[in-house]
């Protein structure tokens, strides 16, 4: 990877991190409702991992926790933002909210936020794959403590019976909000509950960006070359609570404090320091640079749009597309 | 025009569908190499293969969303759940998922989902095989409900549904696979919305769906032959969306209403149809509307009492007298 390809990964990490800060000022400000769940800390799993698919191409879908997910996947800031101050130019316009980002121009299926319900949705992306014969895959990307809802065996016995083109990406947080994996799970190593299901699995650092990628890599290739799924468990930590309403509390200060210690951008900005690919300067910089377009346009873009119109409240409950003659 | 039992009719439809389209796919358990519970999928599975025709695990939740996965990104799945009893754990998938994605995308994602399903009851198979389940889907924003209550039907509406871009449950019924009836031989698509007048009437207005049209019909040809009352015979179909106009268009002719289901009253089908009337056409009525409709306990196995909890048509002939006075 060559210099310029990693200065953009880490502003791309960096604009992540500025993005999620600015959506829980909007928040305070209320200028955001509803649940609001940011990925501070976790920025080089959906980075790193997207950096080695197809977007655009591939199939991407996750949970709750979607905003970084859904920009690595190509989706506009400027219509992230709308959607979570719920205006019309919204990615979702205004129905969907943080939790229900869309943007199937660029194959981002998806937000959802029942904890689980998105395995089976791609496994059936796969599924669609399969039968037109392409070299796309599906990629989903959920918590470990979504590995303990039905829906994570079924579609795992599913796609490895089917060879269905998944990636499954866990993303391990230690943490289903409050309780410590190991309150809720008996085999924390959740790259081992697939062997059963003749998946093959790997586990590695989720803090370091380049170890992501060459997880990423592999597991990638993989999917697209022997069209049978893999899941790649990555180890991560969330900075902040799980949501807007939750301060954390059951972490300990030591455990927080060892865990920032492994900040991914800290990580990855002091490699390219030391390795004279930024400097100091060029960093601070490209921060003022990120947060000025943050607020400039993103920010000023969604607060300037217009909210949904109330007249317009039925649409989409049924497609519109033009006559369907089996309807009347 | 050739005379098709109710699966026949099912059948006559996937094959068509599929051959039509690659991208339409049919999934369930026990669908492909045994050829379906009720054989409405006989045959398939030697003619698409395995990839279109798809022997599923007992995991009824994952395959649905499996299919509302597939549906979401272009292709077109037929998923059977065998017993509508076990579409509860389905409900996830179904109404988390299929029946919001479109409204929650602000209209960017489609669902062209289909799942076809059994309810009713059939014969002593205990209260966890006995379920009629449709006031449970057709509260769900978002979703279409059906229910075929003839061959014609069960072929014209699974045509439809799979040409539909919405996400449609369509309701059969476990005694009526064997049903016969006439289908004609060219394709054609019953309407997803709409209520179809089976029998034309004067006097009161019978509304049933799925196996309690049969009842009603039943019912409206003694009444004619013994009693001398005039019924019309209105098959709701459309659970979801009702068809409010067409409901009201009857009681402007017949003046009375009596609305039967094979479900028991509370939150039901009759309560929406009551409802429907106050709202549409009360100064129309002579007569305060009634429900028939099965007693409000899970079904038991015994014979005797498990006849008892379903209505039938001579119900529904004790019902007309009593609201005529005849
Ligand atoms: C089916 C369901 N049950 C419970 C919840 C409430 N809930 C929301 S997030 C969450 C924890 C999920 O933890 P994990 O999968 O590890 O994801 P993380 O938030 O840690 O990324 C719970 C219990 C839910 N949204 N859906
Ligand atoms: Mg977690």
């Amino acid at each position: 990877m060559d210099a310029t390809d990693q200065k953009r990964l880490l502003r791309e990490m960096l604009f992540a991190r500025r993005f999620e800060e600015r959506c829980a000022e909007a928040y305070h400000e209320r200028q955001i409702g509803g649940f609001l769940h940011l990925y501070p800390g976790e920025e080089a799993c959906a980075i790193g991992v997207l950096e080695k698919a197809r977007t655009g191409s591939d199939y991407v879908v996750t949970g709750y926790r979607d905003h970084i997910h859904a920009l690595k996947s190509g989706m506009n800031p400027k219509a992230l933002m709308a959607e979570l101050f719920g205006k019309e130019a919204g990615c979702s316009k205004g129905r969907g909210g943080s939790m229900h980002l869309f943007d199937p121009d660029v194959r981002f299926m998806g937000g959802y936020a029942l904890v689980g319900g998105p395995f089976p949705l791609a496994a059936g992306f796969a599924k669609t794959i399969q039968l037109r014969g392409g070299d796309e895959i599906s990629i989903c990307f959920l918590g470990d403590g979504a590995n303990n809802q039905g829906t994570f065996h079924e579609t795992m016995n599913m796609a490895s019976l089917w060879n269905l083109p998944v990636l499954f990406v866990c993303e391990n947080n230690l943490y289903g909000i409050g309780t410590a994996i190991e309150r809720s799970t008996v085999e924390i190593n959740q790259y081992k509950r697939v062997a059963p299901y003749g998946i093959e699995a790997a586990q590695c650092d989720g803090q370091d960006i380049d170890v992501v990628m060459a997880h990423a890599e592999k597991a990638v290739q993989h999917v697209r070359e022997k069209r049978k799924p893999y899941f790649l468990e990555l180890m991560t930590y969330r900075l902040r609570g799980h949501s807007m309403s939750d301060s954390g509390a059951y972490r300990s200060k030591e455990e927080v404090e060892e865990w920032a210690q492994r900040d991914p951008i800290g990580i990855y900005k002091r490699r390219l320091l030391d390795a004279g690919v930024v400097s100091e300067d060029e960093f601070h910089a490209m921060d003022k640079a990120i947060q000025d377009e943050i607020e400039n346009e993103v920010v000023r873009f969604a607060a300037e749009s217009p909210e949904p119109r109330v007249e317009d409240i039925a649409r989409y409950v049924y497609t519109e597309g033009g006559k369907q003659p089996w309807l009347k | 025009m050739a005379e098709m039992m109710y699966w026949q009719g099912i059948l006559r439809a996937h094959d068509e569908e599929m051959a039509r389209d690659p991208l339409v796919f049919a999934m369930g358990e026990d669908i492909g190499v045994a050829g379906g519970t009720y054989k409405a999928t006989s045959g398939l599975f030697a003619k698409y293969g395995e990839q279109r025709v798809i022997d599923t695990p007992i995991s009824e939740n994952s395959y649905t969303g499996i299919g509302v996965g597939a549906a979401m990104v272009g292709a077109r799945p037929i998923v059977e759940i065998m017993s509508v009893n076990f579409a509860w754990l389905a409900m996830d998938q179904l109404m988390n998922n299929a029946a919001k994605i479109h409204y929650m995308s602000g209209g960017r994602i489609r669902c062209p989902f289909v799942m076809r399903v059994p309810g009713g009851t059939a014969h002593q198979l205990g209260a966890q095989h006995s379920a009629r389940m449709e006031k449970v889907f057709m509260g769900i924003s978002g979703l279409r409900v059906v229910t075929p209550a003839t061959p014609r039907d069960a072929y014209g509406l699974l045509k439809s549904a799979v040409r539909c871009d919405d996400p449609v449950v369509i309701i059969e019924h476990e005694s009526m696979y064997n049903l016969k009836g006439e289908i004609p031989d060219t394709e054609f698509f019953t309407p997803l919305e709409g209520v179809e007048v089976m029998r034309q009437g004067k006097d009161v207005s019978i509304f049933a769906y799925n196996i309690s049209v049969h009842w009603a019909l039943d019912a409206a040809q003694k009444l004619a032959q013994e009693h001398g009352i005039d019924a019309e015979v209105i098959d709701l179909r459309a659970l979801k969306p009702m068809d409010r106009a067409g409901i009201a268009a009857s009681v402007r002719k017949t003046h009375r209403a009596i609305v039967v289901e094979e479900d028991e009253a509370p939150v039901g089908v009759g309560s929406e149809v009551m409802a429907i009337l106050n709202e549409e056409c009360f100064f129309e009525l002579d007569a305060a509307p009634v429900r028939v409709h099965a007693l409000d306990v899970p079904i038991p196995y015994n014979r005797r009492l498990e006849k008892a909890a379903i209505p039938n048509a001579g119900d529904v002939v004790a019902a007309v007298r009593k609201m005529l006075g005849r």
